[in-house]
């Protein structure tokens, strides 16, 4: 019939076409969307991993650069398309993640600082003076945690020889991975532009919330010359035109992962949320116009801003590891071969056998924010097999996603009736089926799994006029499955406060160094 | 043994000996350690060389296993990754036809749907992961039996209820219904389960070609049929989906 047809075309129009980046932690992907948000081709590359020591995360950032270029032609070879049929390019980005590097060459400094990488620990906690984690936090809507940019910046500054002084000759670049994207994109040493958009900045440390511009006081604070820094942008704008295989496309949007996801699920109003499952996992609620501060270990964050619109903030809890710890399960212990797999072994096994496995590999993050933790697995006897450790790892997953809820609810006073979900993890029906129940709400999963490039694609769309209006991005929203609680309440009681024993049992594992 | 065959016994003799202690050994090695000529020797390998299960060093001489026995060792593939494999194609599929969509597996005399995606509509849909569908009379159930010869037996064993008027449970009729779908490439099923409901399946092949599941739509028979038949539009959907998914299986891990 149609046997000549490739599967990802045949029953889409002919274009235009929204390309978007996806540069996230463990690979870059490209995806092309037709007009109804609809897939019409992926092409997806994973990078090194890099680590150099305990608790240090790097990337190389000329590799993902190279990724970057080679999945754009791959995703457009696949569509059968040219640069011609692409309208506009959105990009996104796993957030926080830092590179410097040379604004005559573009070479990197220094491998790029991941986000989870903790070795800024001591220097967060010299930061803090005697008022502690939250000095900036009025500010900057974050604790000082070595989870964010700013620090990472310093680290480099102070590390790498002679890095201060070229910074401080305006020789240095600073970027989150859509700047150093972008900058590449729209030509590199030859005129590329140097940006970030408000939701990236708002992850550094050094953006003030409410002028959404570096703030004077923090980067004396940090020692952190203005010089390296991009210009701020809305997060869907025409910042710049490709140069090289893309010549020409309008470079349109720019938006961490997980405020693309809040974009791509459509949570356009104040009140609705999402929590996307991927390396880590991350809740996200629309507070509309208003930043709202946190007294629950939540982060004030831009969740984004259109055009030259209000900027939207959102609330967001923060969970480090949540599917790197499958991954673990199947690189470092080698007790599966696939991702999925880990849904086979935990399903022969009809509980957890009273294992309770805490993934503090980089400290703890929401609610928590302690860096002195370290993973355990409690709860062992001779009775436990791995299959129960399988169903502790993913029950891990469902008992941070319920902390995380349970300070949303305290914080913004409102109650979840449903949870929006989205990442990779989400192919797992026994972990959804898992969060719904833990929580005691629905559990609903969107057509579109690829929430986070197609919020790129949606926010690049709108820059460039292929979409009206957020309403008409809404009414592609559609519901593909829900998972529906059906665990007895004396049962989850139990079971969270064996977790809540557990998570105690993390905390201050690291002895302080000072 | 009674009835035993000489040379496969060999042939197993040889894999034995090269699957264990050194890994690579020359012609005269295995002719000596099995006891058996040269000729007869050189005939087995040059066999087991063809069929991927040894390799010859090109250098050396010697041999050793072949990455097809690997192949065969890991060849079964988890339900929970063809799942996420499929859920990008089954998503479109849904929005393209407008219809739910099962992708299900052969488990023990029926399909098991590993995964289901609701119609996009508003409606409310529960969702039937790990519910079972009978083999004989359902478009996934069809598919699996006319192309997986274990589904096949299965189907043939069963006593095939009838559901409808319309469900097919003579053994040559029911054969008959196999051998078109063979040469189509697609099953339907008509009302034939549930009465005013028609569904459509195509087969989903891993890279050795080995029917692995069937991944198909169902609704309403005045939405999902013209004229008492299947929607080509719908059926190519379909076919386009079961091939998407099978080239994804094609590909490296996860
Ligand atoms: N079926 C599954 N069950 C459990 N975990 C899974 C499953 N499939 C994938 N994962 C996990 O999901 C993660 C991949 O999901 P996804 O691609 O959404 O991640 P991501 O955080 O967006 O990655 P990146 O940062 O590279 O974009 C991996 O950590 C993997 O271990
Ligand atoms: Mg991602």
């Amino acid at each position: 019939m149609t046997d000549n047809h490739t599967a990802a075309t045949s029953s889409h129009g002919e274009g235009p076409f929204i390309a978007a980046i996806d540069q996230g932690t463990t690979s870059s992907r490209c995806i092309v969307f037709d007009r109804d948000g609809r897939i019409v081709s992926v092409d997806q590359k994973e990078h090194e991993q890099i680590f150099p020591k305990p608790g240090w995360v790097e990337h190389d950032a000329a590799e993902i650069w190279t990724n970057v270029q080679e999945v754009v032609s791959g995703a457009l070879a696949k569509a059968g398309i040219t640069k011609g049929d692409v309208k506009a390019l959105g990009i996104t980005n796993q957030r926080e993640t830092t590179v410097l590097w040379d604004k005559n060459t573009g070479e990197p400094v220094h491998n790029a600082l991941v986000w989870q990488d903790t070795r800024t620990d001591a220097l967060c906690k010299e930061l803090g003076r005697n008022v502690g984690q939250d000095r900036f936090r009025r500010e900057t809507g974050l604790p000082l945690a070595s989870y964010f940019a700013g620090p990472k910046i310093r680290w480099m500054l102070d590390n790498v020889e002679g890095l201060r002084e070229r910074a401080e000759a305006g020789e240095i670049l600073f970027g989150t991975m859509d700047s150093w994207v972008i900058w590449n994109l729209t030509g590199g040493p030859n005129g590329g532009v140097h940006v970030t958009d408000v939701t990236n900045a708002s992850r550094t440390l050094l953006m003030n919330l409410q002028t959404l511009d570096w703030d004077e006081r923090i980067l004396s604070s940090m020692e952190i010359p203005a010089t390296v820094l991009p210009q701020i942008r809305s997060s869907a704008e025409v910042y710049g035109y490709a140069k090289g295989a893309l010549e020409g496309v309008p470079v349109a949007s720019a938006l961490g992962d997980q405020q693309a996801a809040l974009f791509g699920q459509t949570c356009f109003s104040k009140g609705e949320a999402k929590s996307t499952y991927g390396t880590g996992t991350f809740l996200l609620l629309n507070t509309g116009d208003t930043p709202v501060n946190s007294y629950n270990g939540l982060l004030t964050t831009v969740g984004y801003r259109i055009g030259d619109q209000a900027p939207v903030y959102a609330l967001e809890g923060s969970i480090a590891v949540t599917g790197s710890l499958v991954q673990w399960m199947r690189d470092q212990m080698g007790l599966i071969k696939s991702a999925a797999e880990i849904e086979t072994l935990a399903s022969s096994v009809e509980d957890n056998g009273g294992a309770y496995f805490v993934p503090a590999f980089s400290g703890l993050f929401a609610p928590y924010w302690r860096s002195d933790a370290r993973g355990v697995i409690a709860g062992l006897t001779r009775y436990v097999t791995k299959a129960h450790i399988a169903r502790a790892v993913l029950e891990a997953t469902a008992w941070q996603t319920r902390e995380i809820v349970d300070a949303m609810n305290k914080d913004s006073g409102v109650d979840l009736t449903a949870l929006k979900v989205d990442g990779g993890m989400t192919s797992n029906n026994l972990l959804m089926q898992t969060i719904a129940d833990v929580l005691d709400a629905p559990v609903v999963r969107p057509m579109v799994a690829e929430t986070t490039c197609l919020g790129a694609a949606y926010a690049a769309g709108l820059a460039v006029g292929f979409w009206r209006d957020t309403d008409e991005l809404r009414a592609n929203w559609r519901r593909a499955a829900e998972w529906t609680p059906r665990m007895d309440a004396a049962t989850r009681d139990r079971e969270y406060k064996n977790w809540l024993k557990a998570v105690e049992r993390t905390m201050g594992w690291i002895e302080e160094e000072h | 043994m009674a009835g035993s065959i000489q040379s496969v016994e060999r042939a197993a003799a040889v894999l034995r000996l090269l699957a264990g202690g050194e890994r690579r050994l020359g012609l005269t090695d295995v002719a000596t350690a099995l006891g058996l000529a040269k000729g007869t020797t050189h005939g087995i390998l040059r066999t087991l060389q063809q069929e991927g299960f040894v390799e010859q060093d090109e250098a050396s001489g010697k041999y050793q296993l072949g990455a097809e026995l690997l192949r065969l060792g890991n060849s079964y593939l988890d339900v929970h990754e063809l799942r996420a494999r499929a859920l990008v194609w089954t998503d479109d599929l849904a929005r393209a036809s407008g219809e739910s969509v099962y992708l299900g597996v052969l488990h023990q005399q029926g399909v098991l749907i590993v995964h289901h995606v609701f119609r996009p509509d508003d409606s409310r849909q529960v969702l039937e992961v790990g519910a079972m569908q009978p083999l004989h009379s359902t478009a996934l159930g069809k598919v699996l039996t006319a192309f997986d010869p274990v589904a096949h037996r299965e189907a043939l064993e069963l006593e095939r209820e009838r559901f409808t008027p319309r469900t097919v449970t003579e053994p040559a009729e029911f054969e008959g219904v196999l051998d078109l779908i063979r040469a189509r490439g697609w099953a339907a099923d008509l009302e034939e389960t549930w009465d005013g409901v028609a569904s459509v399946a195509a087969p989903v092949h891993d890279r050795r070609r080995m029917p692995v599941g069937a991944v198909g739509i169902t609704g309403a028979v005045e939405r999902v049929c013209d004229d008492g038949e299947i929607r080509a539009r719908l059926v190519a959907a379909v076919r386009d989906c079961a091939r998407a998914v099978s080239r994804d299986l094609g590909g490296g891990r996860f």
